[in-house]
C-alpha cells in the first residue's frame, strides 16, 4: 500500500496501435499506471543503461537497425495483419514514437544489405528496397528472392544473413530432433543415411538480387546442422558463424543411458564457424561439452562416449551447456561499448524448457570475447532479469530472441513473449 | 402450455444440478500411477505444471482436449497430433504417438492431467481406453 505512490508517480505509456499500412499513424494510449522500472526490467553490467524502445509489439522475433537508426521487428504471428513493423525514434529518447506495419506474412528472419531490406516467412524469403529515409518504398509487393522452403512447423524458422559478395545465407533446420521416423517417440529408429539432409539440417547460400529461387538455384553451404536461428557475418574474418539448437529428449528417449542430469545439460548448444562444404554431424553425433568431444549419437550407437564417425566432423569454436535455446547471434562492430566488446559476440539465449523436471536454464543475453575470429574466453551473462521470478518458458516475463547493433552503437533486445524491445546504451554511470 | 414450461425448466435444472456434481473422487492410487507416467512421458515437453511451453506445446491447464471428450483424448495419446489448432492457437513441436502405452497407463495418465493442474474431470477407466483403441486403425 505505502508503495502506491511511487507506483502513481511513473506514468508510462505502455501501448501503441499500429496501423496496418505504409503511413506512419501513431496512437499513443496513456495505459495503466505501472511501477518504473530500472532499465526496463533487466540487470546489466556497471556502466550501462537501457530504455524501453517500445512495449507489447508482438511476438518479435529478429530485428535489424537501419543507417539512420529506425528498427525493423519481424514478428512470429502477424499483428493486425502485418508482420514487420518499423519503429522510428524521431526526438532521440531512445522510445519510439512512430510505428508502421506492413508485409502479410509473419515469420522470423530480417536483414538489410546495401539498401535493401530482406525478410523471410517459414518458406519465403523477400526483399524491399529502402529509400534515402530507410522506408521500404514497395510494402506490397517486394521482390520475392526465394521461394519453396520447407516448413513442417517444427524448426521452419528462416533466420537470414548475407555477405559481401551478393550472396544471401539461409538457416533450413530439420523439423526433427535426431531423424526419427516418428520424431521424438521412444523407440523409433533412426535412418541410416538421415534422409532429412538433402533438403534440410544445415545453410544454403542463394544469390541476393535473383527472383524465384529454390532449391535447384541454391548451394547446401553446411550441412550437419539441426536447426540455426542465430547467424552472423563476421566481418574482421569474413566467414559466416552460427549457434546451433543442440538435439533433445536424451533421458525421455535413452532412460537407460542418460539420467535426469546428464539430459539438462547434454548435448551443448554448438557455436560454429562455418566454411563452405563443413558437415557438423546431426543427426549421427552431438557435442559434449563436458567432455569437450563430439560422440555418436544414441540412435547410431552411441553410449555416450563412442566417437566413432564424429572424430571426422567438424567441431564447434565454443560450447555452451544444453538447451539454452540459442536465438540470436550478433558481432559487436560499434565503438559505443568499451573496447572489450570489439568484434566480441552477444548471444541471446530464449531460455530452456528440455531441461525439465531439472530447473530451467538461459532466459539472459551472454557476451563471450573474441580475438582474431575465435573465442579468446569464456562468457559472460550480459543482460539478465528477462524471466522475472521464473525461469521458465511459460512464466517468464520475457524471453529474449534477436538482436541489432545501431548505427550509433548500442545494442537492441528483442521478446517474443510480450513483445518489448530494449536499447541498451554505455553510458559509463 | 404454462404446465410443460415449468416441466422442461424443472427438468432443465435437474439436469444442470447432475452436471454441476462432482465427479466421483479419483482413487489416489490412480493418481499416483498417472503421475509417475506422466513425470516419465509426458512432463518433457509440458513442464512439471502443465504449463507448456509458448510457441511449442500447448498447457494442459483447462483445454478443451483435457477436460472435454474422453474418446479425442484418448485417439490423441495414441495416435500424436501435429499443427492441429489448440484452443486458438497453433505449436510447433510434435506430440509423438503414444501407442506403446497399455491401457491402464493411458487411463491413468489421462486421469491424471483431468485431475491435476487445476483440473476436474471424470475418470477414463483401462476397458474405455481399450474400446477406443481397438475402433483405431
Ligand atoms: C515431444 C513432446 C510431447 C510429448 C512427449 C507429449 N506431448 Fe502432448 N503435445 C505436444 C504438442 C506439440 C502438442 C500440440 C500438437 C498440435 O497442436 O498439433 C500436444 C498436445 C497435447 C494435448 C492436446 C492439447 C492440449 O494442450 O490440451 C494433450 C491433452 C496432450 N498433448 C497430452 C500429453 C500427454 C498426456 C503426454 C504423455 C503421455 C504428452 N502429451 C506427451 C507435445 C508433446
Amino acid at each position: 500500500m505505502k508503495r502506491i505512490g511511487g507506483l502513481l508517480s511513473a506514468l508510462l505509456l505502455t501501448g501503441f496501435t499500429v496501423w496496418a499500412n505504409d503511413t506512419t499513424q501513431v496512437k499513443l494510449r496513456r495505459g495503466k499506471r505501472i511501477p518504473a522500472e530500472v532499465n526496463g526490467g533487466i540487470t546489466l553490467p556497471a556502466g550501462f543503461k537501457a530504455v524501453v524502445v517500445a512495449d507489447t509489439v508482438g511476438r518479435a522475433r529478429h530485428i535489424v537497425t537501419a543507417a539512420n537508426g529506425d528498427l525493423y521487428v519481424m514478428l512470429f504471428r502477424l499483428k493486425n495483419g502485418k508482420g514487420i513493423l518499423r519503429l522510428r525514434d524521431t526526438n532521440k529518447d531512445g522510445v519510439a514514437d512512430q510505428v508502421t506495419s506492413f508485409g502479410n506474412y509473419a515469420g522470423t528472419g530480417i536483414t538489410i544489405k546495401d539498401g535493401y531490406l530482406y525478410a523471410s516467412s517459414n518458406k519465403e524469403v523477400f526483399r524491399y528496397k529502402l529509400n534515402e529515409q530507410q522506408e521500404v518504398i514497395n510494402p506490397e509487393s517486394p521482390e520475392r528472392i526465394i521461394t519453396g522452403l520447407i516448413d513442417r512447423n517444427t524448426h521452419n524458422t528462416k533466420s537470414l544473413v548475407l555477405d559481401n559478395e551478393g550472396n544471401i545465407y539461409v538457416n533450413i533446420g530439420a523439423p526433427s530432433n535426431a531423424c526419427q521416423i516418428e520424431d521424438r517417440k521412444k523407440g523409433s529408429p533412426s535412418p541410416d543415411p538421415c534422409p532429412l539432409l538433402d533438403s534440410v539440417g544445415g545453410v544454403w547460400q542463394f544469390k541476393a538480387d535473383k527472383l524465384n529461387q529454390s532449391y535447384p538455384e541454391g548451394i547446401r553451404y553446411a550441412t550437419g546442422i539441426r536447426n540455426i536461428m542465430g547467424l552472423d557475418w563476421n566481418q574482421a574474418t569474413n566467414s559466416l558463424y552460427a549457434m546451433q539448437h543442440g538435439r533433445d529428449n536424451l533421458n525421455s528417449l535413452f532412460p537407460e543411458l542418460y539420467n535426469e542430469d546428464e539430459s539438462a545439460e547434454l548435448p551443448a548448444e554448438e557455436l560454429f564457424r562455418i566454411n563452405k562444404g563443413d558437415d557438423f554431424g546431426w543427426p549421427y553425433c552431438y557435442f559434449d561439452w563436458q567432455q569437450n568431444k563430439k560422440v555418436l549419437a544414441p540412435e547410431y550407437g552411441g553410449d555416450k562416449k563412442k566417437e566413432g564417425r564424429c572424430a571426422d566432423k567438424k567441431k564447434p569454436i565454443y560450447a555452451f551447456p544444453g538447451h539454452w535455446a540459442p536465438n540470436a547471434l550478433l558481432f559487436y562492430t560499434g565503438n559505443q561499448f568499451p573496447e572489450k566488446y570489439r568484434n566480441g559476440a552477444f548471444v541471446a539465449f530464449h531460455g530452456s524448457w528440455n531441461r525439465a523436471p531439472k530447473p530451467q536454464a538461459g532466459y539472459f543475453v551472454v557476451f563471450l570475447p573474441f580475438k582474431d575470429g575465435m573465442p579468446s574466453g569464456d562468457y559472460e551473462i550480459f543482460a539478465d532479469g528477462f524471466a522475472g521470478g521464473f525461469r521458465e518458458p511459460a512464466k517468464s516475463l520475457y524471453r529474449p530472441c534477436g538482436l541489432a547493433q545501431g548505427p550509433d552503437g548500442s545494442l537492441y533486445i528483442s521478446d517474443d513473449k510480450k513483445g518489448r524491445l530494449w536499447k541498451v546504451m554505455y553510458t559509463n554511470k | 402450455m404454462r404446465k410443460s414450461f415449468l416441466l422442461i425448466t424443472c427438468a432443465g435444472t435437474l439436469l444442470l444440478m447432475a452436471a454441476q456434481t462432482k465427479p466421483k473422487p479419483v482413487p489416489k492410487k490412480v493418481l499416483e500411477n498417472g503421475k509417475k507416467v506422466y513425470d516419465t512421458y509426458c512432463l518433457p515437453c509440458h513442464q512439471q505444471d502443465g504449463s507448456g511451453v509458448p510457441n511449442m506445446t500447448p498447457g494442459l491447464v483447462k483445454t478443451t482436449w483435457v477436460t472435454g471428450d474422453k474418446k479425442r483424448l484418448v485417439e490423441l495419446i495414441i495416435k500424436g497430433m501435429k499443427g492441429v489448432e489448440v484452443d486458438g492457437e497453433t505449436y510447433d513441436n510434435v506430440m509423438a504417438a503414444h501407442d506403446y502405452l497399455t491401457d491402464q497407463e493411458i487411463a491413468d495418465v489421462t486421469t491424471y492431467i483431468r485431475n491435476s493442474f487445476g483440473n476436474k474431470a471424470s475418470l477414463i477407466a483401462p476397458a474405455e481406453v481399450k474400446a477406443i483403441r481397438a475402433k483405431i486403425k
